[in-house]
């Protein structure tokens, strides 16, 4: 998702330089581009990659907060973070149709994701572990992932596009009831405010990996920058999101797990150590602590559905068969 | 977000939907994305759980996305030129002086 959806993006394209001219031109004019308009091969397959990425962050982003569902401290608590959920699986949807715009199948994209092929955002191969992360993921994790997608509001593509605005729109409801989570656990008693710290220091540089990695490592930014699918660098976005957050933090009374984070005044901006980015290609790898969880989880949902989706389609058959009888 | 390329996906797959919404009454249905779905009682269900989670509208049409024949966009040009080279077409081409009023 996000940021991330470009890495192992490969934008090279065959065209000629008048076809990718007129193609720039058209990108410099800010047109959207549709699906039907001629495109670059590139661009398409950067986007397909892209989209199907975000899509599948998503749905795999379903599994870490549905871990909770049962276990919500109040019926309040419980019916947002359904509607979270649900939305979340209405997300995946909006984007999945975008990707199909370009010629990928729902089916071809779900068999990726379940047979582990395509990427996920690294942020949800980390467990959920206490009631508190219900609120982090929705302060950081959503927060994080706000920063990400308004730019992309403006993507040259129009149906990923008009997803996304769809998706920022009910995205600042997440946000809110996780914040909401936080400072009630924040205001609690010493134990709760302790789950609330605790909570922060495991998700805080996970979250800072979903911008991506550093902008120097990013060989594919410049190209998606060019063709308007990006509109700002992974460390462009990482900053906008500190400055963002730690007055948060502050105001929680909740303290950033970062010795070397201090204001900036010359910048205007926060200084803050560095991220761990081992750990980070270890988790894109396939290797953090959830991925085979979470694929497997997906998996069984497809096959288990398998039977429902076959007798929707028989029976739509029957009934097609009964009335041209 | 219909188009040809999804036109022609193969048939054994979930069949797709284009889903139209009236915000409120008063105002026509508008296109507001797609659903797969195995028949029409399907993709309303659908449609409703997707793209009517906050008030969005009071009714919700789906077509099958097949169905749908679009303009060739090669020949855009040829088909919507006219609009743009036909001044005369609006009312702004026509001088009236003040005094007339409101016209």
């Amino acid at each position: 998702m996000y940021s991330q959806g470009l890495i192992g993006a490969d934008g090279r394209t065959v065209e000629d330089e008048e076809f990718l001219t007129r193609f720039q031109a058209r990108i410099d004019d800010e047109q959207k581009i549709e699906p039907n308009d001629e495109m670059p091969e590139g661009y398409r397959r950067t986007l397909v990659r892209q989209i199907g990425q975000h899509a599948h962050s998503e749905i795999v982003g379903m599994l870490p907060e549905g871990n909770w569902v049962t276990r919500a401290p109040s019926l309040r608590r419980k019916a947002s973070l359904l509607a979270k959920v649900q939305d979340e699986g209405g997300h995946g949807l909006y984007l999945y149709s975008a990707a199909e715009t370009l010629g990928v199948s729902r089916e071809q994209m779900t068999e990726e994701l379940i047979d582990g092929t395509a990427k996920y955002s690294s942020i949800f191969n980390y467990p959920t572990l206490s009631w508190a992360d219900i609120g982090t993921i929705g302060w950081l994790v959503d927060g994080a992932a706000i920063m990400n997608q308004i730019p992309l509001c403006r993507c040259s593509y129009g149906p990923y596009a008009r997803a996304m605005i769809r998706i920022c729109k009910e995205e600042s409801f997440h946000q809110r009831q996780g914040y909401e989570i936080v400072m009630t656990l924040a205001q609690g008693s010493p134990a709760q405010k302790a789950m609330a710290q605790e909570s922060l220091n495991r998700f805080w540089q996970p979250v800072l990996m979903m911008f991506g990695p550093p902008d120097g490592e990013s060989r594919n930014t410049d190209q998606s920058v060019k063709w308007k699918i990006k509109r700002f660098t992974n460390d462009e976005l990482r900053q906008k999101f500190v400055d963002a957050t730690v007055p948060q933090a502050e105001y929680l009374g909740l303290t950033i797990p970062d010795p070397d984070l201090k204001w900036n005044e010359q910048r205007q901006g926060y200084d803050f150590g560095p991220i761990d980015w081992d750990e980070f290609w270890r988790v894109v790898k396939g290797n953090g602590p959830m991925n085979r969880e979470r694929v497997a989880a997906r998996r069984k949902a497809w096959d288990e559905g398998a039977w429902v989706r076959e007798a929707a389609l028989a029976h739509a058959a029957k009934r097609q068969a009964q009335a041209a009888e | 977000m219909s188009d040809d390329t999804r036109n022609q996906m193969p048939r054994n797959l979930m069949p797709l939907w284009e889903v139209f919404i009236r915000p409120r009454t008063g105002l026509a249905h508008s296109h507001v994305g797609s659903v797969h779905a195995s028949d029409e009682v399907m993709a309303v269900q659908a449609a409703r759980d997707v793209y009517t989670r906050r008030g969005e509208g009071v009714s919700i049409w789906v077509v099958p996305s097949a169905s749908i024949t679009a303009s060739d966009p090669d020949q855009r040009d040829e088909n919507f030129e006219p609009s743009a080279s036909k001044a005369y077409r609006h009312p702004s081409f026509y001088d009236i002086p003040d005094d007339v009023g409101h016209m």
